[in-house]
């Protein structure tokens, strides 16, 4: 079926509308990573048979929008109480269901719209029945991931019924390009994908471009570890990042779309190339789109499993089959980028704001976050936080509500240390900036990035520089080799933070290690280098002490460091039972029976057998 | 045009120009380990920052590609840019196995220069070094990854100006090496064996086996000539030391710029001095059968008359001529008018087919 205008795209969204208000019930099951992850797959194998026999009742209404469907959605958000499963019209959550609680479901919510009490998420007494309720969603603005979890990732008519193209409508009908432009330029929407440049001016400076064939390229790349937000969005609603593609594509003339996805979504690949086929059945990829007269193809590459491909340059080599290498400016991406021709580069994220800001105007997307940065933001937050998950708040947001509000506090009510933002090149903020809003502009002033929105938190069981040590092999490794400063200064680096954190390190090192950091910093060739010592360096800045207590004291307080660990019996405690000393694989353990015993440091390996067997609690690290 | 100063001196220049190209129409020069003239700059050696004041801004960057905006102040040796050129070699260096006394590149290497002339002796980092085998599978050249510095000389050579694209960057990090996908191995690629890459690389980390042992200081003289394979015509450069040609480089002639191919690099000059090469006219002996040393007056006497002859008994079509391609155009050219002229036919032909 083609929708060949803008009236057959009211027409047809009616009757999905329809089929959707139609059903009687519908089950969501996460289909998000996380859940995925806990068992989804088996959750939704176990309702689909247990339904299956019911949907025979209402065979007719199977095809597109099932009376009971038990539907794919992507991610719901609440990560840490997977697998999450959502039941309408009730809106009831249910959370860490089992394969076991199936049958109840059924039995009880399906067919007799009874709750199912206990899969409701608690917190102490409190027990929250519908999502909104739950502190975690609530604090939450969503506009990106707003029919994440809500609609079902692999159906257009869902997303079509959700309000979907309504923005692309408006844009072709209603709106030259230039107006297009003109509004993402006044909205100030700022490029998501870490460097926070101004999207609009982008799209002018590559309409301004007199090369006519121009490309529309969306960055999916997402290689910092630990994020996840635009592999949400691919995986939870691949329609929005597709609409807002075409409305660029119509705003400066493209005709031709790719989008790049990490190599390790294939999740995310199965539903663009999903959803990139549903468009195009329906005519809206292909040539004259929605009857105006605007073609726009869209291609699908999946990334070559390089961190730095995701840098703009080496994402458009990889696409034209190169070696993923980032390459110096002028010419700039917007001047010469995919093929050598004008390119709009733009982030998943960045992408799935424009529908929004085309369907409620710049205006209304400035009355959300800051001056410098309007809208909001998506952040994975993982770590050691109560609740991990993906969230998405307004720009401006203080730290202190994403982690205590949002995210629940800390782990076991552990001691905050510092959050690692902007992936592995990020840098880390501390108690000082808990209450700081956060955008771009103020992330930047902390010696961090914005980074793709990566939020990784630490508590006072977190050594900060083996913290520095694990990102910087990281970067090491992910440096595409082609300048010095980064190819060998990461690696000079990354010796130095070894040798302190296997307590070899002098304090002079410390001098070496900042001098190289700020050199890399200033002489990279692209962002990847320029950033990779961002943890060094912030960690040097906060954390000094504890590099100082590495170096000069040998200790580790975190007690990470293995070689800086010291196993250590309280000769009070011990009883001379002798079952450490039996269950040390080096005999590093001496002493009489029923006698303190003593452990030789110089020959222990700190494999920590004895502190395990101990009966008495008599031995500890130190 | 824009104005700017460099180092004091007023420069003009079109839009567009680099700092780089500036510096040079200058006269100053700046020094770079990964910039081919022609070429988009590859960036990634470093070297040539510079420190440009603008409006009581100032900042360091590279001047292959910073483009000259009006009122630039450059400085091309501030104490700064002195400063990071030499971290950017210090770096270089303690990724760089130093054996200068017994490394081909010796006196012509512009690592080992441009540390001379910074004052670097040895690196100041501790740690590894690349430690990775010579790959010594083409039969002409070797790589030395224990020298390479990764300026990609070589790859933008062969891909950019040869169009081979035979090799490329491989791994990554540390780690990462010039090679040919998709083994490393240079052999195992598309490799036409053709050596722009080694004469383009400014270390010792590419070095042609061919190349007989001599230093770049011991050199009594370059002699300009023509390659003698085909009819292309590319000039290059004979490097003689003792009277002997010792190695050969593309020289920068109108068919050519600056590169040869397999044959002129590799197959050029050692038959010069071979010890069967004929290298004075021989006529044989009727009643011995054996060549006897003659001179060029007698053989060229005994050929033109028994030309003489074979026109006179047979016609000039019973002649024919017929060209070696190694020959330039211009000798070729004067063996077809000798041909036509002097024999009287049109049996005139060239074995040059490529
Ligand atoms: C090493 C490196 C990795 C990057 N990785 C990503 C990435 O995974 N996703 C992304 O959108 N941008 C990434 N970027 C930023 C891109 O270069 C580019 O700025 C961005 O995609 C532009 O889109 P935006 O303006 O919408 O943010 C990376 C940059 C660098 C230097
Ligand atoms: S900074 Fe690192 S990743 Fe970027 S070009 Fe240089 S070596 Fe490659
Ligand atoms: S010898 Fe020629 S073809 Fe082979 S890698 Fe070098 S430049 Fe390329
Ligand atoms: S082999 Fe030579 S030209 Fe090629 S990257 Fe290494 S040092 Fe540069």
């Amino acid at each position: 079926m083609k929708i060949t205008s803008i009236e057959a795209l009211k027409q047809h969204r009616k009757k999905v509308q329809e089929a959707v208000n139609a059903y009687t019930c519908r089950i969501l099951v996460c289909s998000g990573n996380g859940c995925m992850a806990t068992g989804a797959q088996k959750i939704y194998d176990e309702l689909s048979r247990l339904t299956a026999d019911m949907m025979q009742v209402e065979v007719e209404m199977q095809k597109d929008l099932p009376h009971v469907g038990t539907l794919k959605t992507g991610c719901q958000g609440i990560c840490e109480y997977g697998p999450l499963v959502r039941i309408e019209p009730y809106d009831y959550q249910y959370v860490k269901v089992q394969v076991e609680d199936c049958k109840e479901i059924i039995e009880e919510t399906v067919k007799n719209g009874r709750p199912v009490t206990r899969l409701f998420h608690k917190d102490g007494e409190e027990v929250y029945e519908h999502p909104m309720d739950i502190p975690f969603l609530k604090k939450q603005t969503r506009i990106v991931l707003e029919n994440c979890g809500n609609i079902d990732a692999e159906s257009i008519d869902e997303y079509i019924a959700a309000g979907g193209f309504s923005a692309l409508a408006k844009a072709i009908g209603e709106m030259t390009p230039e107006e297009v432009v003109d509004e993402v330029d006044k909205s100030g929407l700022r490029g998501r994908g870490g460097g926070g440049f101004p999207a609009g001016r982008k799209w002018k400076q590559v309409l301004r471009q007199e090369e006519k064939e121009r490309y529309i390229v969306c960055n999916g790349d997402e290689g910092d570890p630990g994020a996840f937000m635009d592999g949400s969005v691919m995986e939870g609603d691949p329609y929005k990042l597709i609409e807002g593609m075409l409305i660029a594509g119509y705003a400066v003339s493209a005709e031709n779309g790719y989008i790049y996805v990490r190599a390790e979504y294939p999740l995310s690949v199965k539903r663009l190339k999903h959803a990139m086929a549903q468009l195009e059945e329906y005519g809206l990829l292909g040539e004259n789109i929605l009857g105006s007269g605007f073609n726009f193809h869209l291609h699908l590459n999946r990334g070559a499993g390089a961190f730095v491909c995701g840098e703009g340059s080496a994402l458009t080599a990889s696409i034209e089959g190169k070696r993923g290498m980032p390459r110096v400016k002028p010419p700039r991406t917007v001047e010469k980028g995919l093929w050598e021709k004008p390119t709009v580069l733009n982030n998943v994220e960045t992408y799935a704001n424009v529908p929004k800001i085309i369907l409620k105007g710049a205006d209304w997307f400035r009355t959300i976050g800051t001056e410098g940065s309007p809208g909001t933001k998506t952040f994975s937050i993982t770590g050691a936080i109560a609740n991990t998950g993906l969230i998405e708040v307004p720009m401006g947001t203080t730290l202190r509500e994403i982690i205590y509000d949002i995210g629940g506090g800390l782990k076991g009510d552990a001691k905050f240390k510092g959050v690692q933002i902007g992936g592995p090149s990020g840098g880390c903020l501390v108690d000082k900036h808990l209450d700081q809003p956060l955008d771009f502009d103020s992330v930047k002033k902390f010696n961090a990035i914005m980074g793709s929105g990566g939020l990784v938190v630490m508590d006072e069981n977190t050594c900060m520089v083996e913290v520095a040590r694990f990102f910087m092999g990281f970067t090491q490794r992910e440096s595409c080799g082609k300048c010095g400063p980064c190819r060998i200064g990461t690696k000079r680096m990354l010796e130095i933070l070894e040798k302190i954190v296997d307590g070899k390190g002098r304090m002079e090192d410390l001098d070496k290690l900042k001098e190289t950091a700020d050199f890399v910093r200033a002489r990279s060739l692209c962002g990847l280098g320029k950033s990779a010592p961002l943890p060094v360096i912030s960690t040097l800045d906060t954390f000094r002490d504890e590099y100082i207590e590495h170096i000069q004291e040998k200790k580790c307080r975190a007690h990470v460091c293995k070689a800086l660990k010291n196993y250590v019996i309280d000769p009070d405690k011990c009883k001379g039972c002798t079952k450490c000393a039996r269950n040390c694989p080096v005999n590093a353990i001496s002493g009489n029976k029923k006698e303190a015993h003593v452990i030789d440091t110089a020959k222990c390996i700190k494999c920590g057998n004895c502190m395990n067997n101990c009966s008495f609690d008599a031995i500890s690290i130190q | 045009m824009i104005h700017l100063t460099i180092d004091g001196i007023p420069v003009e220049v079109e839009k567009g120009t680099t700092i780089l190209q500036a510096a040079k129409q200058a006269g100053i020069t700046i020094p770079t380990l990964c910039y081919i003239e022609d070429l988009l700059p590859d960036g990634s050696c470093r070297m040539c920052v510079v420190e440009v004041t603008n409006n009581g801004r100032s900042k360091i960057d590279t001047a292959c590609t910073l483009q000259v905006s009006e009122g630039d102040e450059v400085q091309t040796m501030s104490e700064k840019v002195i400063d990071s050129r030499k971290k950017t070699l210090d770096l270089l260096l303690s990724d760089h196995n130093v054996h200068c006394f017994s490394c081909e590149a010796n006196g012509d290497c512009k690592l080992q220069d441009l540390c001379f002339e910074y004052g670097l002796e040895e690196t100041s980092y501790e740690g590894e070094m690349t430690s990775l085998p010579k790959d010594e599978s083409n039969k002409f050249f070797s790589y030395d990854p224990s020298l390479c510095i990764l300026c990609h000389r070589c790859v933008n050579t062969c891909t950019e100006i040869v169009g081979r694209a035979a090799i490329d960057t491989m791994e990554r990090g540390f780690q990462s090496v010039i090679g040919a996908a998709p083994e490393k191995v240079w052999a195992e690629g598309t490799c036409e064996s053709c050596g722009n890459c080694v004469q383009a690389c400014p270390t010792g980390a590419l070095s042609m086996k061919r190349r007989k042992k001599y230093r770049a200081y011991q050199v009594d003289k370059v002699v300009r000539t023509t390659c003698p394979h085909c009819a292309t015509g590319c000039q290059m450069d004979l490097i003689v030391k003792d009277g002997k040609i010792v190695d050969v480089k593309g020289a920068d002639g109108p068919s050519n710029r600056g590169l040869l191919c397999v044959k002129g690099r590799s197959g050029s000059f050692d038959f010069v001095d071979h010890k069967t090469r004929i290298r004075h006219p021989l006529i044989k002996n009727k009643e011995t059968g054996e060549f006897e040393q003659a001179t060029w007056d007698e053989a060229l006497d005994l050929v033109a008359s028994k030309f003489s002859e074979i026109k006179t008994n047979y016609g000039g079509d019973a002649l024919a001529g017929f060209a070696c391609s190694r020959s330039t155009n211009e000798d070729i050219y004067m063996l077809q008018k000798m041909v036509r002229a002097a024999f009287g036919s049109n049996n005139t032909d060239n074995c040059a087919r490529v």
